[in-house]
Order: structure tokens, then sequence, then C-alpha cells
């Protein structure tokens, strides 16, 4: 048996509706259609009543989540593409990230956002939302890099009390595979190592761990051994294992396809600068998406995003620092 | 009425006093709307007032001393001195803490709705208050198409207080009357004067009654002036004396007046009903202003529930 990405995310959901009639899901298109991804296919079909299509209105179905989730009810909400959510971004982040602070009242619900960019996808459905919501306090950041993450990151996601931005990579939807779903996972909030290296770290997050690996198996050919640490939430960020990484190697290059201006990236190099000085013996240096919006043709977007290539040529610069 | 009238005096004499850390906003003008929706809905129903709606929330049931100890920051209020005067709540109780985004309520009243029905609760309604501002919002309509599609029974009342902070309605939409939405997103409304509270009881209780029904949304657009300004900083001096004239009059007045003429108050006995409204509020404001600030060091500062997922890394 092989399964991908994907349908980890469909078989978690599945499974948290089977397992807990509070699930629903509410989204554009999800219902007999599946979704735009087929991320909910069959599920309406499985569980009638509880897998609903909405008007197109990201901000009102967001709100409608939250007021379900007030009621002990546990939303999940798909953003049909992640940039269709900045037109819930105040239900998202004044509505939904604020209730608990304010009210004591916890907000359980899940929003699922297909992110980062596929080849001719462009600039309206190809953004990597991580750091803005990562940025305000009240949620919880997800972004699962492998298909067994993906499943069991999602249950968990549901399972908690608290706004979950849940980031799903459409890159990895039909491509990345695994044999069978987990059975037993890491807990969210903790990073794994991917790789165990000796001169240098790369931390990485989502598809940009796949990049990362690729990097350092290229690097290996010319004898450097490098870390990879996927960070696997961005919110809250595992800081530990970061620097117990850095410790080893000494080197650290952080890796994000969201814009380089702040952001995760820019979170890790601090902490890592602010905490870890004297662990290192060069400079801590990111890589991200260039500052601009994401562009269409596939040889400007290759050029956009970080990719093994540019992850290998940015940890030879570090390298030889 | 009288008692939100009464405390909402009390409360902008304090923030006069300089003992209140953020805004006061009141609801002088627009309680008979207001007080018509609370007196309607029933304890299980789900009320997610504006920042005008002080006599609706004491007439559905909020505690005074929860509108004394949030407007006075006490930590022993709903929102624990994290939030301030009109943004309080007790969602639990199916009072929603309102954000500042005007229309952001409607969508989470249609959640609340929707997850009773789903848990098989009927007999539920929920209401929501906006002035003419909010409509223009694309919150509005989405919360209220949402609601439209999803036949949920929301109560969505508008008060037509003329003025969007400075803004008049001439700047505000350019329809014949906010009654015409309704007829946007497929809903029954209706239209009344909000300064007479017989019209308002009527219309509200009616809506109330539609929606509980199983008839879908309602709306009901009330016609009124804010009687103050935007807030107690804001004198409201743009009011336009033409449209004091045709909408200006008082709710209470008018109310007061009408227990007089039917014979079924009389002055004294209005007076007494003042008198205890005053007593009562005072009270409440000594106690609240006995109980005590909150304590930074002692404060709990994480954001979110989980405490497995705290971020342990809050200052670098």
């Amino acid at each position: 048996m092989s399964i991908t990405y994907l349908e980890a995310i469909r078989e978690a959901q599945a499974r948290a509706l089977a397992d807990d009639p509070r699930v629903f899901i509410y989204g554009e298109d999800v219902g007999k259609f599946g979704g735009a991804f087929k991320a909910t296919k069959n599920l309406q079909e499985q569980f009638p009543g509880r897998v609903i299509d909405a008007p197109i209105s990201e901000d009102a179905i967001t709100g409608f989540a939250v007021g379900a989730a007030i009621e002990g009810l546990r939303p999940i909400v798909e953003m049909q593409f992640a940039d269709f959510s900045t037109v819930a971004f105040n239900q998202i982040v004044n509505q939904a990230a604020t209730l608990y602070w304010r009210t004591n009242v916890p907000c359980p619900l899940v929003v699922r956002l297909p992110f980062g960019g596929t080849s001719g996808s462009g600039p309206f459905h190809s953004q990597s939302l991580e750091t803005i919501y990562a940025h305000y306090p009240g949620l919880v950041v997800m972004t699962p890099a492998t298909v067994e993450d993906a499943y069991s990151m999602l249950l968990e996601a549901v399972a908690i009390d608290d706004p979950v931005i849940f980031c799903e990579h459409k890159l990895l939807y039909y491509h990345l595979k695994a044999d069978k779903l987990p059975t037993e996972a890491m807990p969210v909030g903790k990073a794994r190592l991917a790789r165990e290296g000796r001169d240098m770290t790369i931390v990485a997050y989502s598809a940009m761990v796949h990049e990362a690996l690729a990097a350092a198996d290229e690097l290996a050919t010319e004898g450097w051994l490098i870390e990879v640490v996927d960070l696997r939430s961005v919110k809250p960020l595992d800081t530990d294992t970061v620097m117990a990484s850095v410790a080893r190697t000494g080197r650290l290059l952080c890796v994000g396809e969201s814009w380089p201006w702040g952001g995760v990236t820019a979170e890790v190099v601090a902490r890592v600068a602010a905490e870890g000085w004297g662990l290192l013996d060069a400079p801590p240096q990111r890589l991200n998406a260039k500052d601009t919006p994401v562009p269409y043709h596939p040889n400007l977007w290759a050029a956009h995003r970080p990719t093994a290539r540019s992850v290998a040529q940015a940890a030879r610069r570090l390298l030889c620092m | 009425m009288l008692l939100s009238r009464v405390l909402e005096e009390k409360l902008a004499s304090l923030y006069r006093a300089g003992k209140i850390h953020g805004g006061v906003f009141v609801g002088r003008g627009q309680e008979a709307f207001s007080v018509a929706a609370g007196l309607h809905l029933r304890k299980g129903d789900v009320f997610a007032p504006s920042i005008r709606d002080m006599a609706g929330r004491l007439a559905f049931g909020e505690p005074v001393i929860d509108a004394v100890r949030t407007y006075l920051g006490s930590p022993l209020g709903p929102m624990r001195s994290r939030d301030g005067n009109v943004h309080r709540g007790r969602p639990q109780d199916g009072l929603l803490p309102m954000i500042s985004h005007l229309g952001s309520m409607i969508s989470v009243v249609n959640g609340v709705l929707f997850a009773r029905r789903l848990r098989g609760i009927t007999d539920v309604v929920g209401a929501t208050c906006l002035g003419d501002g909010g409509t223009s919002t694309g919150a509005f309509h989405e919360g209220l198409n949402q609601a439209a599609v999803e036949k949920l029974p929301l109560v969505m009342l508008i008060a037509n207080n003329r003025y969007a902070y400075s803004t008049p309605n001439d700047r505000q939409f350019a329809c014949r009357s906010l009654l015409d939405k309704a007829v946007g997103y497929g809903i029954e409304g209706v239209e009344i004067d909000g300064t007479d509270l017989i019209a308002c009881l009527q219309a509200v209780g009616g809506a109330v009654a539609r929606a509980r029904e199983g008839r879908g949304p309602q709306l009901v657009v009330a016609n009124l002036l804010r009687l103050c300004g935007h807030g107690e900083h804001d004198d409201g001096s743009y009011i336009d004396s033409r449209v004091k004239a045709q909408h200006g009059r008082d709710c209470l007045k008018t109310s007061e007046d009408m227990l007089l003429q039917e014979g079924w108050m009389t002055a004294a006995g209005l007076e007494e009903l003042r008198n205890e409204a005053v007593q009562q509020v005072e009270t409440i404001v000594a106690t609240v202003q006995r109980e005590g600030a909150p304590d930074p060091f002692q404060h709990d500062w994480n954001a979110i529930s989980s405490a497995h997922l705290h971020e342990l890394h809050t200052e670098a």
C-alpha cells in the first residue's frame, strides 16, 4: 500500500469525523465535489450533514467556525487556497486568536490552508502565509513536511482546544508518498531531526525540508555532512532542538518558502544569534523566496523560491565562512 | 431602558472624572430598540450586541456588575482586565463578546445557531445588532447571505442612527432604505420608528417569533438618532439640526410620557424607579472600585489554552 500526503489529510479528516460527532467540515466546494484538491472526496456521503458547502465568503466561513467552536463543536475549515484566507484574516486573527485570551473560552477550530507554490499557479494561488499567522498570539501554526506528519498533526490539530492554522503544501499533495499511516507520532511542538550531520545545520519546514534534504545529498558527494532539522510546527517553535543541532555543527542556514522580510527564518536566526552566539563558527544565514509576488511562468517561479540547488549554493557559501 | 440610561450616565461621569481606562460608548436614544431585543430573547438564545446595546444586554440578563467591572478593568469581571467596555461578554452563556470590526459577529452567531441545529437543539434564536455604518462592510454581506443560505434563525437588528461616527447616511449607502437589504438577501424585513417603544417591541417580537418558527433570517431596521457623540470623547457637533428635528425624539422620554398618559405609572412611581436604579448602580460601582487592579506579575500571559504548546520562548 502507498498513501499520498493528500490522502493522509483526507484519511485524518475521515477518522476525525468518525471518532468525534463534534467534528464537521465547512468550506467552498468541499461537499459532493470533494474539494478543489479532493481533500474531502467522498466524505459528504460518509458523513451526511457534516461536510458542508459554504457560499464564497471566507470571512463568514471562519466566523461561522468560531461560533460553532464556542458551542463546543470542532470545525475544520478548508480554505480553497491559502491566499484566500487573507479575506478571512480579520476573523482568524481578531476573533479566533483572541477568544480564549479575552474570555477564557477555548476556540477549537482548524483552518486548513493549501499553501505554497506549484508550477504556473502565480501570485494568488502560491502564497506562504505561515509567517503572518505565526506572528499573532493565540494561534498554533502547523507545517507538516511528511505524509505521516500530515496525518498525525491534522488529528492533533482537531484534538486541541485552540485555533490551528494547518499549512498543507500543495506541491507535496500528489508526489509525496508513504507506505502506511502512522500509529504513533511525535507530538506537535517538537522539531524532528530529518538527517544527521556534522558540518552545518539546515533548519526548514514543509516543502523546504525536501529541498534541504536534496541539497544535503548533493553536498554529501562533496564530503560535507549536513544536518537537517524539520521544524514541523512554526508556532510553537522548538528552539531547543534547533539549538542542540547548532551546538553539534556550529553553522546555521534556515530555509523558508515565504518572503524574506521578517518571518520564520528571521525568528530562528534571531533566537540562535541571541541565545547561541557562542555555539556559532560563522554568522547564521537564511534563505527565502525573493521579495516579490510569486511569478507565474515556471522558469521564474523556480528561480523565485528556494530549491535544492539554491539551498546547496547558500550552504556552500556558509561552509566557507 | 431606565436602568441602562442611569448606568450609562454613571459610566460617562466616571469617564469625565478620569476613572475609566478606555472609552465610554453609550446608547442614549437607542434604548427602546435595544431593549426590545433583550426582552424578546429567552435564556438559551444567543445575543451579539453592538456598542450601543446596554439596554438590550441588561434585558437579556447581563448583570450590571459585568458592565461596571469591564469598564473599570476589574480582574473579577468576565474579561479579567484583558478587554474593556463594550467588548465584554460571556460566550458560554450565549452573550457573545463583540470585536470592533463591524459585521464580524453575524457569522459567529450563525455558527452558534448551526451548532445548535447540528446537535438537534431547536427553538433557538440568535440576534445581533449593528448601526447603519456596519451595513457597509463585507462581513455584513457575507454573514447575512450565509444565514439566508443556511436558513438560520438569525434576527438582524439595524439601528439607523444616522451617523457612523461622524459620517452621515448619504455618505454611507445609496439605497432608498436599509430595508432594501432584506430583498437582496432573500429574507423578510420590517422598518420601524426606533423611538417608539411599542413599535419596537412589536416589530422585534414579530421578527424573533418568525425566526423561531423556522422562517429563516429576519431583518429589522429602526429609524432613530444617536442622542450623543460616538463616544464620550465626542461632542457630536456634526449632527445636523434638521436630522435632529426629524429623528431626535428621546425614546426614554416618549416611553415615560406614554406610561403616564395611559395611566400605567404615576410621576412619583417613575421617580421611585429612577431612584432605585441610581441606588443599585451606585452600590455596584462602589463595590467594584474596591476590587483592585490586576497584577502583571501574577498574570497568566498565555494566549492559548493547550499548556503543552505554550511558547516557552517569550523573551529573547
